[in-house]
């Protein structure tokens, strides 16, 4: 039947014809593509791909921070300690690699596990012990916040290998595109994983524990290891995340100050609903590449940097009213042509 | 019926010793970690030779109970409406800058000051609460795209403290009646308004039911909108009076007062650390001054040990995840008990 009526509507010509995009993906792609406009516009080292791409390696941190941020807000949740893991992953790399070349690989693994680690007690506090998400993530950057400096005795100390840094700022040579840094090839790795993820069963019913979570339970759906899944990802993310960062800006305390905050941002810009159960994680990337390419525009353009974050304030709440309110708006912009081409289609 | 006591026969007699016993609120429970920490702490102070509840500990419990407990019962109204407010902490800043700016360290301007910080808050909760019920917008995302407007407003405008507070009003911050500072008389003043109006007034009540269900509120003919507007003015107005506050101890405005204490997350840990329910509809001011009440002894007494400032963060995250753990647990095994019977 929808086949039928697609092939009909492309029958029809171009003027009907609708990309297959998961719902609330087109808003945010606008957005983006008239960004990137913008910048090519009015910023010369955007004429050539080099300037786009140095534009991806800058975004690439918050883009696999906001698909970690994607897993847990889809399912129902948030995760306030992705910033405060950032900081702890790159201050304990740099304690422990200490300049030390050989010991890259074992500590670039320990972030990882790191990340991984405090996923899996997010997650198993928020469905074990029933505290919801926002508060044992809250908690769980206060303890981070003060862990690692504690550790570290107040300040982060040590340096990080060359062959730390070379994931955040090195590029390496790839056939038919040239240099391409490190950090996209990362990215679009994940990126192509998590939306090949999203696709398969356990996405499915990691956005239906969002969207219904007694619907999950009672047709047999593991909520709980859904949950605790999606935290732990989360983690995993915020540790590469943070080896990129680490790599890309060097070490200092500040490294993941509000990137938590960033992320839900960059998230709820990809059109995804907070409290779960809408929104694909291609869009929440998008929505994090939008953000980044709208600093470098203000950047471009000589807003002060003061001004950013109020620029962000207004642009996340339009962003929710539109999802919010816009719904009704295209529902009634649609109405017509929705007539007209179901009109044909019988006849 | 018969049929399910029958299946739960076996815990009949466990749940049945167990009921007569007073049941243990939230708010008691706040209260008791509060004494146990007290006593914990005398105990642990005392062993260093000083003691904790002197004339001074007292006084320093209360002082930095005091800012965080006017933040912290607005935020209860707000999350006990289910909604949530980020943009506290920007406000506090903003509200002692346009205190002490409009002060300029003139006796006769203290009560315009007063006046325009909290009207200037107030309409930062009407902001707020519209763009919530009107843009139908989630509260994190609403406070927090309105924090950030704030946050570039002032990023925009200041770099540092400004405006100068007269003496005569330094006397907020710093007079006392014995121990007791008068900063903190006047939160708990603004608590038991705030008791009050949840406990005894219709408008309060039905912050409780709009928190518990707004979908039956509604329908049950509770004004939703206006008491979700409500309760974001009147939280913006306790962070105002916050803000003015800090700008009579401070002697002037300082526009990151509010973030460096980190107003907003503090504030909604204490309140939930009070027993109140994040999600909204139970819980109140009472435990919300208990969860302030222990938040600043557990600084006092960290301070006393002269303890890493960072472990005090380490402790405070335990604490709230383990209090509400805590709650948590108690809550469903009312519920459990509750379908039993």
């Amino acid at each position: 039947m929808t086949r039928e009526a697609g092939v009909a509507a492309r029958r029809e010509g171009a003027a009907c014809w609708r990309p297959r995009l998961a719902e609330g993906t087109a808003p945010v792609l606008v957005v983006l593509l008239l960004l990137l406009v913008g910048l090519a516009v009015t910023g010369p080292a955007y004429d050539e791909p080099s300037g786009y791409l140095a534009l991806l390696k800058r975004a690439a941190p918050l883009m696999i921070l906001a698909i970690g941020q994607y897993f847990v807000i889809v399912s129902g949740g948030f995760d306030l300690s992705v910033g405060a893991l950032v900081t702890a992953g790159v201050v304990i790399a740099a304690r422990l690699i200490d300049g030390d070349e050989s010991a890259t690989t074992g500590v670039v693994l320990l972030v990882l596990g790191f990340g991984l680690l405090v996923g899996l007690v997010n997650g198993l506090v928020t469905t074990k012990l029933l505290v919801p998400s926002f508060i044992v993530t809250l908690g769980m950057m206060l303890v981070l916040d003060g862990a690692v400096f504690l550790w570290t005795d107040g300040a982060p100390r040590g340096a990080l290998s060359a062959g730390f840094r070379t994931f955040g700022r090195g590029s390496v040579d790839v056939p038919l595109l040239g240099e391409v840094p490190w950090s996209v090839l990362i990215l679009l790795a994940i990126l192509v994983a998590a939306a090949l993820f999203m696709r398969g069963g356990t996405g499915r019913a990691l956005v239906a524990v969002g969207d219904n979570e007694a619907a999950v339970r009672l047709s047999g759906g593991q909520v709980d290891r859904l949950r605790l899944l999606a935290f732990v990802l989360s983690g995993l993310l915020a540790a590469v995340a943070a080896i990129l960062l680490g790599g890309f800006a060097g070490v200092s305390a500040q490294v993941g100050n509000g990137l938590e905050f960033r992320a839900i941002t960059a998230v709820v810009l990809g059109g995804v609903l907070l409290g779960g159960g809408r929104g694909s994680v291609v869009a929440a990337a998008a929505g994090a590449l939008s953000l980044e390419a709208l600093f470098t525009l203000l950047n471009l353009l000589g807003v002060s940097g003061a001004l950013e974050s109020a620029v962000q304030g207004v642009i996340i709440i339009a962003a929710v009213a539109y999802a919010a309110l816009g719904g009704g708006l295209r529902q009634r912009l649609r109405w017509r042509p929705k007539r007209n081409s179901t009109q044909p289609a019988p006849s | 019926m018969s049929v399910v006591q029958e299946n739960v026969s076996p815990v009949r007699p466990r749940t049945g010793r167990a009921a007569p016993r007073p049941r243990l609120t939230p708010v008691a429970i706040v209260y008791l970690a509060l004494v146990a920490l007290l006593v914990v702490g005398s105990v642990l102070v005392g062993l260093r030779g000083e003691v904790l509840l002197d004339q001074a500990g007292i006084l320093n419990i209360l002082t930095r109970a005091a800012a965080l407990g006017l933040v912290a019962v607005g935020q209860t109204m707000v999350i006990l409406t289910g909604s949530l407010d980020l943009s506290v902490a920007y406000l506090i800043g903003l509200t002692s800058l346009i205190a002490a700016e409009t002060m300029a360290g003139r006796d006769g301007m203290v009560v315009p000051g007063v006046l325009l910080a909290l009207a200037v808050a107030a309409g930062v909760g009407l902001v707020n609460g519209l763009v919530i019920t009107v843009l139908k917008a989630n509260a994190f995302i609403a406070t927090l795209g309105v924090a950030l407007i704030l946050r570039g407003y002032l990023e925009d405008n200041y770099t540092g403290p400004a405006g100068d507070v007269p003496r005569g009003f330094q006397h907020l911050g710093y007079d006392r009646i014995g121990p007791v500072p008068v900063a903190a008389l006047l939160m708990l003043a603004v608590a038991a308004v705030a008791w009050w109006y949840l406990s005894r007034t219709r408008p309060g009540y039905h912050m409780y039911a709009v928190g518990g269900d707004i979908e039956v509120a509604r329908l049950s003919g509770v004004p939703t909108r206006r008491v979700v507007v409500t309760a974001h003015v009147l939280c913006s107005v306790a962070a105002g009076l916050t803000g003015i506050y800090l700008a009579s101890r401070l002697g002037s405005g300082a526009p990151y007062v509010g973030t460096d204490a980190g107003y907003d997350l503090e504030s909604i840990a204490a309140v939930v650390l009070g027993g109140t329910l994040l999600a909204g509809g139970r819980g109140g001011v009472v435990g919300t001054i208990g969860g302030v009440l222990i938040l600043a002894t557990l600084d006092t007494i960290f301070d006393d040990l002269a303890v890493d400032p960072f472990f005090k963060d380490v402790v405070r995250g335990v604490v709230l995840v383990t209090a509400v753990a805590l709650y948590a647990r108690r809550m469903t095994a009312r519920r459990a008990r509750g379908r039993l019977a």
